[in-house]
């Protein structure tokens, strides 16, 4: 069984940030990847999808976007390219084709079981990405018929059935999936639940600037009030353009708005009735917001007209009639610990951990939305993540912990 | 009050509700509650509703007294009037449930309440219960609640509190979201 002193688990940018910085750090170490570099981004993306992100916000430790447009945005493609090159450059030791089937603790450090054999390592980083999309339990009650597709497997409108889709989230997949089925002739309703309202631009700036410029990215655990909330918020309903995707924008191209997705009882989709609280509340999220960039930069910009909710939302949606031929599912994505053979998960099965630091020593977590701060939810975020896991990582394998800690169900720990 | 009290009192305790959202997190089955009346026919649609006790935080739980509620009729509908209509039950549930939880967000978020008054509203079509119209719900077909409020702070931080409270609703989430809804019998003997 080969050794390491620690075991990345994907090469996406998450894993291979941690992997520069390990090496900085001199920390021998290797990034296994299931597939190749940056696979989701290849494999789990619809074709039209671009960063949420400025190309200026694309950047890495010691890589960064340098092309000729920095206010545009990259597709999925050009994404997973930017990935690889860093990955190259970094000269990341990374083996692919090497799935993570299993991470048990042992003495002193981990088994990390693979499709490919098996790891000994001291320390191990979880960086393997948002790549599960459970579907909610009602999507078991569809009548036979109607299509059903989560966003991780949409990729282009001609995969889906002509006729009426029903896509479940309002956040960044939800409206951006919508737009585009909408686009394509299918009559698209969309159902959603709280979400994040956000215009693309405001006063002549991506909002991601004044996110940026304004501080709010830099927000840590500590000046955030609810964490957990913060972390499972929906994502803002941007897309990667020139264009806003609010509920105002899809509307005004036919979308029908729906409220939340209750239940599918008797062939049909029955909607929540609390959908013009949900809009007034993320109006006025979006006006504290705004309100936070005005006071940044003083003056006052143009504000968003209200969403517009119909006078009487739809309740009830006949899915077996016909008119609906397709149910996509953007209810949001996870990541997939399945292979976490360790005690670390809470009552609902999230990963015990503080800022990346797992609740097992020598266990960490990257890539996470909030996961230190705001900005970790975007690739901008992975740099300074990864410079404090690493340098938690290498004061583990220093310090006591590292060369001895207790393993569950034997006795006190060795000093 | 103590010192530590905040300055700002609508006479609810926010730190025993957070305190209690704190100690559950750790105590999931502590947060299982069930709520429980009993009900007795009078006369004609004339009925008596008990309410007493309730489980909750891991046992057996009363209230400070049993009450009792009568439900009937008006004259309008040849009854006798001995209490308002179950339906009207529900815009009483929904009022008072979105108006404890205005008093609670704002005393999280110290705004001081001077006034807070409500009415509730349901549009209703006899059709639907008298079977006349299959196309006519039983339910209302809408509830319209209008809120007057009179507190220390900004147009834009009430109308927050008062969404809050929407958000956090036990009656307007049974009110807008599908609920089971099991209806057993036995014979009585």
């Amino acid at each position: 069984m080969p050794d390491t002193t620690a075991v990345v688990v994907g090469a996406g940018h998450s894993g291979l940030a941690v992997s520069r910085r390990l090496a900085e750090r001199s920390i021998d170490h290797v990034v296994l990847e299931r597939g190749q570099v940056a696979h989701s981004w290849r494999t789990q993306r619809w074709d039209s999808l671009r960063l949420l992100t400025p190309n200026w916000m694309t950047r890495l430790p010691g890589h960064r976007y340098d092309g000729p447009d920095p206010d545009g945005y990259l597709t999925a493609a050009e994404t997973a390219r930017f990935i690889g090159d860093y990955a190259a450059a970094s000269g990341a030791p990374v083996r692919t084709g090497t799935a993570v089937t299993g991470v048990r603790a042992r003495e002193h450090g981990f088994t990390v079981a693979t499709s490919q054999g098996q790891w000994r390592a001291r320390a191990v980083v979880l960086a393997a990405g948002l790549t599960a999309s459970p579907l909610p339990d009602l999507a078991a009650a569809l009548p036979p018929g109607v299509a059903s597709l989560a966003a991780l497997d949409y990729r282009n409108p001609a995969q889906l059935p002509e006729g009426g889709v029903l896509v479940v989230g309002g956040a960044a997949s939800g409206v951006q999936i919508a737009e585009e089925l909408h686009r394509s002739g299918r009559p698209v309703t969309l159902s959603t639940g709280e979400h994040v309202r956000v215009p693309r631009r405001y006063r002549d700036r991506d909002v991601m600037w004044w996110l940026d410029a304004a501080g709010v990215l830099d927000q840590g655990l500590a000046e955030i009030d609810d964490v957990v909330r913060a972390r499972n918020l929906a994502s803002f309903q941007l897309a990667g353009g020139e264009r806003t995707v609010d509920f105002n924008a899809l509307q005004a191209q036919g979308v029908r708005l729906v409220g939340k997705l209750g239940a599918v009882r008797d062939g049909a989709a029955l909607f929540s009735g609390s959908l013009r609280n949900l809009a007034a509340m993320a109006d006025l999220k979006l006006a504290r917001l705004l309100d936070s960039f005005d006071d940044f930069a003083g003056g006052r910009g143009e504000r968003p007209e209200p969403t517009a909710v119909p006078e009487r939302p739809l309740l009830r949606l006949d899915l077996a009639g016909g008119e609906i031929r397709t149910v996509l599912w953007a209810t949001g994505i996870k990541p997939d610990f399945s292979w976490l053979e360790l005690p670390v998960f809470d009552h609902r099965g999230r990963l015990r951990h503080h800022g990346g630091v797992a609740d097992w020593p020598g266990l960490y977590v990257t890539g996470l939305p909030v996961l230190r701060r705001r900005r970790s939810t975007f690739i901008d975020g992975a740099a300074a993540d990864a410079a404090a896991i690493a340098a938690h990582l290498e004061a583990h394998l220093a310090g006591p912990s590292g060369s001895a800690r207790p393993v569950r169900g034997r006795g006190a720990a060795v000093d | 009050m103590t010192d530590t009290a905040p300055a700002v009192d609508n006479g609810v305790n926010v730190d025993a509700l957070f305190g209690a959202r704190t100690a559950l997190a750790g105590a999931p089955e502590l947060a299982k509650f069930e709520w429980r009346s009993t009900v007795e026919w009078v006369k004609g649609t004339h009925s008596l509703t008990e309410v007493e006790t309730f489980y909750g935080l891991g046992g057996e739980q009363a209230h400070t007294k049993k009450f009792t509620f009568d439900a009937d009729h008006p004259p309008q509908f040849a009854a006798e009037d001995h209490g308002i209509t179950p339906a009207e039950y529900v815009l009483v549930a929904l009022g008072s449930c979105l108006t404890a939880g205005i008093a609670a967000v704002a005393q999280a978020r110290q705004v001081k309440l001077n006034s807070v008054r409500a009415t509730v509203k349901a549009d209703f079509d006899l059709h639907g219960i008298l079977g006349a119209d299959p196309e006519v719900r039983n339910g209302f077909s809408n509830i319209t609640v209008d809120y007057a409020i009179d507190a220390d702070a900004s147009d834009a931080d009430i109308a927050a509190i008062v969404a809050q409270s929407q958000k956090r609703s036990a009656v307007y989430d049974a009110l807008t979201n599908p609920t089971n809804v099991d209806v057993n019998v036995t014979r009585a003997s």
